[in-house]
């Protein structure tokens, strides 16, 4: 990254350089650089427990690990891409084009910028180091529902005090975009003219604060009751088990909308780009994010239509969450609708938005079959389930992360990426995630239960496919590192529009842009 | 560049945003718990029963036209010692009328321990029509070594239980009192 001195005078002009850079950096392109840096390092973390979980299930039979380590797995496999890959990810990517995209210097808040990301690498060797202890790592399931929970050995505090530190973090990444989306506008920069992406960006950061802390509460109540002597969800003294679920689905339901609204929000940028038409229905593109949020605070309890419910209550959380299928399909009509008679192209950020457009609809749709009580009695805890969040996921939000890196990597480093194997890694990734994740949805219909290490032969053979296009897709991740690293150290040189049909401001600045975006603001007519 | 003016919007907005976020640990931490339970108590949603006083119990009239199977199913929380049995697995009632059953438990530890036996009613719809006026859930239940105890339970079942329901579950696990429990 360059750095460009203009004129700025009240901020440090000699930044500290190596390593000491990065530890005390407040600017907002290097803190996205090192969000985004530590997302692809946690992207690969879990994605070797996913090797491990897809070797074990290759076959029927135990073959390469206990089952103890195998439910460690796919517990930290969960922790570790939701709040290391995914979460990171969206910050990172906030962190770098929210200041450009609004017209303003920096984000609102740096050095709280500094120690939200900061937090991440300390929560996470908190998190890993439980693979050492006594006990093993957790291997309740990321949900950590109590009492199972309360099985865990010497691990249990630090899986707490990990989830508390995370939570902080993105929360504090969320009152820091607020600010500078509320403060720090360039003139004329209205509410109604910001791009999506900052849109989503501002709903997504209300649902972490909304959210975050009713997960701070719920594990902070697990932590009581295994130190403190208290009975929150010990039926023993009085308490209630279902409550813990109640609680975390109250924050994890949000949450699965904090992975997936800033996806929307990249989806937008990419899709008028490379259709070269403006966006279709901007303003429905807002209320429907906005109502998505609303509704995700009503449906929490469609995640345990199995603990016995009144009828009252499963009609209700069925009725809410087929509702969120109405804003939803908004946006996928509206993304269609903006393609529509538009002149396309097909580069690599608009192959993964299609991609993301087409199989995200597709993890939709085995939502709203979830969604229905009758039929979720079946599905409950199967390989559906599975097959169901990992297209919404990983063709959904991990897609769109990596659409936005292809989009944005020109601007951020100033070079072109290698289009053809760019390409290459798009339909390498489709093919052998569709046959990863695909089949899994055969063998929950089957009867598959989810977080097994072993299993009935008569799941043997799709277990294998599936096996080997997890091992595949896996492989085809080692291409994208190495078209960063690439793109990173050199390349054709990017100019400062990089793609012919993109608008908006971070678009007028040269490419790579200066180290403050906009030291004197932008007037937006 | 950033103005004081900015500055100060700055630090309004932190300000707000982290006392929401409070406010949101605080509903999670210390609002849902009562909540939940004043919830379940209303509904009966979770099987929770109620307690009544002997006096309303003997004020109910007697609907002596149908017969309600209340059924007992006992277990002990996993790893706990005890022995836990009904005296009868079923009896019939008539709505209205004051029943009693008998239960026992069995220490079968050489030292002291404490059980808390916690009930549970199906189904869900049921719960709230099921009243007691005793029970040796109310309290913790002291047992000495090797010590064998026979608890009962009074009980009535509202004359205002639905029609379709005949058959009421009633079951008690029993948990090792919480700071009896040695080892967590």
């Amino acid at each position: 990254m360059s750095h460009s001195h203009a004129a700025h005078d009240e901020h440090h002009d000699r930044a500290p350089s190596g390593l000491m850079r990065w530890v005390t950096t407040t600017n907002h392109k290097d803190i996205g650089t090192l969000y985004l840096s530590f997302s692809l390092l946690m992207f690969f973390v879990g994605g070797t427990m996913a090797m491990v979980i897809r070797a074990e299930l290759f076959q029927p039979g135990l073959q390469f690990v206990d089952p103890q380590f195998f439910n460690s797995m796919t517990t930290i496999h969960a922790l570790v891409m939701i709040f290391g890959a995914v979460m990171p990810g969206f910050v990172g990517l906030a962190n770098w084009m929210v200041p450009m995209m609004i017209g303003a210097p920096d984000m609102a808040l740096p050095r709280m910028n500094n120690w939200s990301f900061w937090l991440l690498p300390f929560a996470f060797i908190l998190l890993l180091s439980t693979f050492f202890m006594p006990g093993g790592a957790p291997a309740g399931g990321w949900t950590m529902y109590a009492p199972l929970v309360m099985q865990t050995g010497d691990a249990f505090p630090f899986l707490i005090f990990a989830v508390h530190i995370l939570g902080i973090s993105s929360i504090m990444g969320a009152i820091n975009i607020i600010a500078t989306v509320f403060n720090m506008r360039a003139p004329g920069m209205t509410f109604m003219k910001l791009p999506l992406f900052v849109w989503t960006w501002i709903i997504t950061a209300f649902l972490l604060i909304a959210s975050m802390p009713v997960l701070a509460g719920a594990v902070t109540m697990l932590l009581t009751d295994r130190f403190f002597g208290t009975s929150f969800f010990s039926a023993a003294g009085g308490g209630d088990p279902v409550m813990y679920q109640h609680i975390f689905w109250f924050f994890g339901h949000p949450e699965v909308y904090i992975m997936i609204l800033p996806a929307f929000g990249v989806v937008s940028a990419i899709v008028p780009t490379f259709a070269r038409k403006p966006l279709f229905g901007y303003s429905s593109m807002v209320y429907a994010t906005a109502s998505i949020a609303f509704l995700s605070f009503i449906v929490w309890a469609h995640h345990m239509f199995t603990v016995g419910m009144p009828l009252a209550g499963e009609l209700f959380f069925m009725y809410t969450t087929v509702l969120i299928a109405v804003p939803t399909g908004v946006k996928i009509f509206n993304w269609v609708a903006t393609m529509w008679k538009g002149s396309m192209t097909f580069e690599t950020p608009m192959l993964f938005a299609l991609g993301f457009i087409v199989m995200f609809t597709i993890g939709g749709f085995s939502g709203l079959m979830l969604g229905v009580t009758p039929a979720d009695f079946q599905y409950h805890d199967t390989y559906f389930v599975v097959a169901h969040f990992h297209y919404v996921l990983v063709t959904g939000a991990v897609y769109s992360i990596m659409a936005a890196v292809y989009f944005w990597l020109p601007k951020w480093t100033g070079h072109m990426y290698d289009e053809k194997l760019g390409k290459l890694h798009f339909w390498l990734s489709t093919i052998f995630v569709n046959v990863l994740f695909f089949p899994q949805h055969f063998l929950g219909l089957a009867g598959m239960p989810r977080r097994i290490p072993d299993y009935n032969v008569q799941f043997a053979d799709w277990n294998m496919v599936s096996s080997i296009g997890g091992f595949m897709f896996g492989l085809s991740q080692l291409l994208f590192v190495y078209i960063v690293i690439r793109c990173v150290r050199g390349g054709q040189k990017a100019t400062a529009q990089v793609w012919e049909g993109a608008h908006g401001l971070e678009w007028t600045l040269p490419s790579p842009p200066p180290y403050h975006s906009f030291t004197t603001p932008p007037v937006v007519k | 560049m950033a103005t004081d003016d900015v500055v100060r919007r700055n630090r309004r907005t932190t300000l707000r945003l982290a006392a929401l976020t409070l406010a949101m640990f605080a509903f999670g931490f210390v609002v849902m718990p009562p909540m939940y339970g004043a919830f379940c108590e209303i509904t009966g949603l979770n099987g929770k029963t109620e307690r009544i006083s002997t006096a309303q119990a003997a004020a109910m009239t007697v609907d002596r036209s149908r017969l309600v199977t209340v059924e007992f199913v006992t277990s002990v929380a996993s790893g706990m010692p005890w022995e836990f049995r009904p005296e009868a697995s079923k009896v019939r009632v008539h709505p209205g009328e004051i029943a009693e059953a008998n239960f026992y438990a069995r220490n079968m530890l050489d030292h002291a321990s404490v059980g808390q036996a916690v009930p549970s009613v199906a189904p869900n719809s049921a719960a709230r029509y099921f009243q007691k006026t005793e029970c040796f859930c109310f309290t913790r239940q002291p047992l000495a070594a090797r010590e064998e105890k026979k608890m009962p339970v009074r009980f009535v079942v509202d004359p205002a239980l639905p029609r379709e329901v005949t058959t009421v579950t009633l079951s008690y696990t029993f948990f090792m009192a919480p700071e009896t429990a040695a080892n967590d």
